[in-house]
């Protein structure tokens, strides 16, 4: 049991590091707008499908890392993702529940509210707004989410995480 | 969640940086695997370069070196008188630099700020603050450091001023960054200041983190907006910012200070690929001579 434990942990870390190194991973200058947010993703669908191990806590420290790895505040995406995972935490029996299209509308205003937290401590801290186009991502990310959802979940099944 | 507002107001004070550059240690090897795809289609780029082109690009630099070696020429005898005059004024200059050459890491930072990532840390001796150049100009300073790496702040970020002087009259003022924007605000000219569009702006040194007399800038634009009650002058930095794949890190040495940094940098010297001397210390020495008497 406690192997089977460990080895969903892997995966669970092992999937958020890739989705750090695809978030930093150097792309052309016209697509770096249009960057899906693959940490976020990643986040949601643990919360959703592993709630007792997954997070705020873990949201915290992914966020924390991503902070560092990218140099932003520290704390400034740490913050989000912890709503985010509170947020994915307290509704996963209501939203598994969901039908897919209905998920990914979920996790389209999960997206929202952690780029809205990001904007707010942003403005805070005096630096400069962001053009319109900080939005796209939130709608990739929900394009995005039942591929990531699908894939995921093989990931967890394959690791004996469920 | 409070401990989420803590690390905000925290990190005002600059007071995390030990937990900052721990962590960096521990995301650095992700960082160097997300910089590999473009290292390797540059290593092999370079490998497909047919030897015309290597000898087109080996005469190219030999007249370069040529034509800078005669500048150079010049420049002792310059730099000895410019010694003079300012020893009969009786004001103080600088000693001797020192430069080591970092890589940058094709990283995708966060796109709010201007920062770029260097392959260079605590280990070869970078600090914070430590002013950054490339080939042509100033680019920005150190801000967080770790031993294997460290953050560079361009000019152009939104928190980043820089103190320069415009080369043509002496002009003082200040060069913010503008955040996304790539330029540079200079704050406070007055309404009838001489400056106008061309004017080179080099470091004036006054902030005491930048060596004086880098270029820094060109103003692009100078205009009078009414509710502006200073000049609203632009300038567009000099530095190739986002197409530079190597940068200077650069050492000033003040004669209290010239032993100590030489001994603290040793391990910079060490890799003899990506490091390189700009003033022997034995060319400094006898002008700290002459200096004193």
């Amino acid at each position: 049991m406690s192997e089977t434990v460990r080895r969903g942990t892997w995966a669970v870390w092992g999937s958020l590091l890739i989705a750090l190194f695809l978030t930093i991973l150097p792309m052309p200058a016209w697509m770096d707008d249009f960057r899906p947010p693959w940490v976020v993703l990643t986040l949601i669908f643990w919360s959703l499908t592993l709630p007792e191990r997954v997070g705020v806590f873990s949201a915290f420290a992914a966020g924390l890392t991503l902070d560092v790895t990218t140099g932003a505040l520290l704390g400034h995406h740490a913050l989000g993702f912890s709503l985010v995972a509170y947020l994915a935490v307290e509704l996963h029996q209501r939203v598994r529940t969901f039908p897919l299209w209905q998920q990914t509308l979920f996790v389209w205003l999960l997206l929202l509210a952690e780029r809205l937290l990001y904007l707010w401590v942003l403005g805070a801290t005096g630096q400069p707004t962001p053009s319109l186009v900080y939005w796209v991502p939130t709608f990739l990310g929900a394009l995005l989410w039942p591929w990531v959802f699908v894939v995921l979940r093989d990931l967890a099944r394959r690791a004996g995480a469920l | 969640m409070l401990a989420i507002g803590l690390i905000l107001a925290d990190h005002r004070d600059q007071r995390l940086g030990a937990l900052r550059s721990t962590l960096a240690v521990l995301v650095y090897p992700l960082q160097l695997l997300a910089d590999f795809p473009i290292r390797y289609a540059r290593q092999t780029q370079d490998r497909m370069a047919d030897e015309g082109q290597l000898r087109n690009q080996n005469a190219e630099l030999k007249r370069d070196n040529l034509i800078l070696s005669a500048r150079s020429q010049q420049l002792v005898a310059l730099e000895a008188e410019n010694m003079r005059l300012r020893d009969l004024l009786g004001s103080s200059f600088k000693i001797g630099e020192r430069v080591l050459i970092a890589e940058i890491l094709a990283v995708d930072l966060a796109d709010s700020r201007q920062q770029i990532l260097i392959n260079k840390g605590t280990n070869s001796g970078v600090f914070v603050g430590q002013p950054v150049l490339d080939a042509s100009a100033v680019m920005g300073q150190v801000i967080h450091t770790n031993p294997f790496s460290s953050t560079v702040l361009l000019i152009t970020d939104a928190d980043h001023a820089l103190p320069v002087q415009v080369t043509r009259n002496g002009l003082r003022s200040i060069a913010v960054g503008s955040g996304p924007g790539r330029e540079l605000d200079l704050l406070h000219i007055p309404k009838n200041a001489d400056i106008r569009v061309g004017d080179l702006l080099v470091s004036s040194g006054l902030g005491g983190r930048f060596p004086p007399g880098y270029p820094v800038a060109r103003v692009s634009a100078v205009g009078q907006v009414p509710d502006n009650p200073f000049t609203t002058v632009k300038a567009e930095p000099s530095a190739r910012l986002d197409r530079s794949r190597e940068v200077l890190l650069v050492w000033t040495l003040s004669p209290e200070h010239h032993q100590d940094a030489l001994s603290r940098s040793e391990p910079a010297f060490g890799n003899p690929a990506g490091s390189r001397s700009a003033t022997g210390p034995g060319k400094s020495a006898p002008r700290r001579g002459t200096r004193r008497e």
